[in-house]
């Protein structure tokens, strides 16, 4: 790596610590081609239970910021709404924190693959955004 | 009354009055979203009220907007639903758009919390009648221009209004049709903020 910014950062955001951490695994194993981007995920609350912790979020997004940005994806309920209103009202997370709009599994593989290649944030969020174009029927 | 202000102690009184009447509405409100949501709405808004009083206690902020912020991002940081972003928003929201004023009047007071109710309507996607928390503001704040026990009545009345409405928003929605028949619970907490409102003001 040169001296410039790192690689683009991943938080998964879920509303379940078991569905954020199954997500992180499947995404690292399909995305390991040697050199992976930063990527962290959590879930639930701080207690175990299901929900969303701001605390966590913005704890995950400083772990992941190597200075060329932070893609966010989020799964349902708190999850969402946490991360908007995070970024909508306050300075917790890290400047070029962006909320991707991306399915979360299929997106979580897309922005890792790219991240890792090293696209930028708007390469990664493209690439994430563009798994809903994946019809299923 | 016209004249009258409101300074940094008048809102720490109110979100201890708030924590107060959702530590006692706090059954009700699970009860309510036990009907159509996750049934967590009461123990997770008595969990973030009662920690938004903790750190005003600990750390009195100097006016109005600063306490309205601090209890914004501690609503966010400890609620762990739907309801702390949401929440949260709405006092943060109000409280930045009073800025840095000691005193506050009436009528400031109602600009700054429709800037929050409209950050609300943003954050979530709703408009009033998907049967939110927004059913019960969008009136009060409108109502509060004409007084703090109108914007009470018009909070109740609106969060009264949510039972024949069929939710839009959030995990009620996914009930459909078996949404309607029940008092969003939202609307009915965001009744007990203006509800205490009311009650410090009248101190």
């Amino acid at each position: 790596m040169s001296g410039g910014p790192g690689k683009v950062g991943i938080v998964l955001v879920s509303h379940s610590a078991a569905v954020a951490g199954a997500v992180a695994d499947l995404a690292r194993e399909l995305a390991d081609e040697g050199g992976l981007a930063p990527l962290a995920e959590l879930g639930g609350t701080r207690d175990g239970g299901l929900g969303t912790s701001s605390e966590l979020i913005t704890a995950a997004a400083r772990v992941v910021d190597e200075g060329a940005g932070v893609a966010l994806l989020v799964d349902l309920g708190s999850a969402v709404l946490t991360v908007k209103a995070l970024l909508a009202e306050g300075d917790e997370l890290p400047a070029g924190a962006r909320l991707v709009d991306a399915p979360f599994v299929e997106g979580a593989v897309a922005a890792l693959v790219t991240a890792s290649a090293g696209g930028d944030l708007d390469a990664v969020a493209a690439a994430a955004s563009e798994a809903y174009g994946y019809r299923k029927v | 009354m016209t004249g009258t202000t409101y300074g940094a102690a008048f809102a720490v009184r109110w979100m201890g009055t708030v924590a107060a009447a959702v530590a006692r509405e706090a059954d009700r409100l699970t009860e309510l979203d036990s009907a159509i949501g996750d049934a967590d709405h009461g123990a997770n808004l008595r969990r973030g009220f009662a920690a938004v009083s903790e750190t005003l206690a600990k750390e009195p902020p100097a006016t109005p907007g600063a306490v309205l912020v601090t209890s914004g991002r501690v609503l966010i940081s400890t609620v762990g639903g739907a309801s702390g972003p949401l929440y949260g928003t709405l006092l943060r929201r109000a409280g930045k758009s009073l800025g840095e004023t000691g005193e506050v009047t009436r009528a400031g007071l109602a600009d700054a919390l429709a800037a929050g109710v409209a950050a609300v309507g943003q954050l979530g996607g709703a408009v009033p009648g998907d049967k939110t928390m927004l059913d019960a503001l969008t009136p009060a704040v409108e109502a509060l221009r004409e007084s703090f026990a109108a914007g009470r009545a018009a909070a109740e009345a609106g969060a009264l209004a949510t039972v024949p409405l069929r939710a839009r928003k959030g995990r009620a929605s996914y009930l459909g049709e078996r949404s309607v028949g029940h008092q969003d619970p939202g609307a009915t907490s965001s009744a007990l903020l203006f509800a205490a409102l009311e009650e410090v003001a009248a101190e």
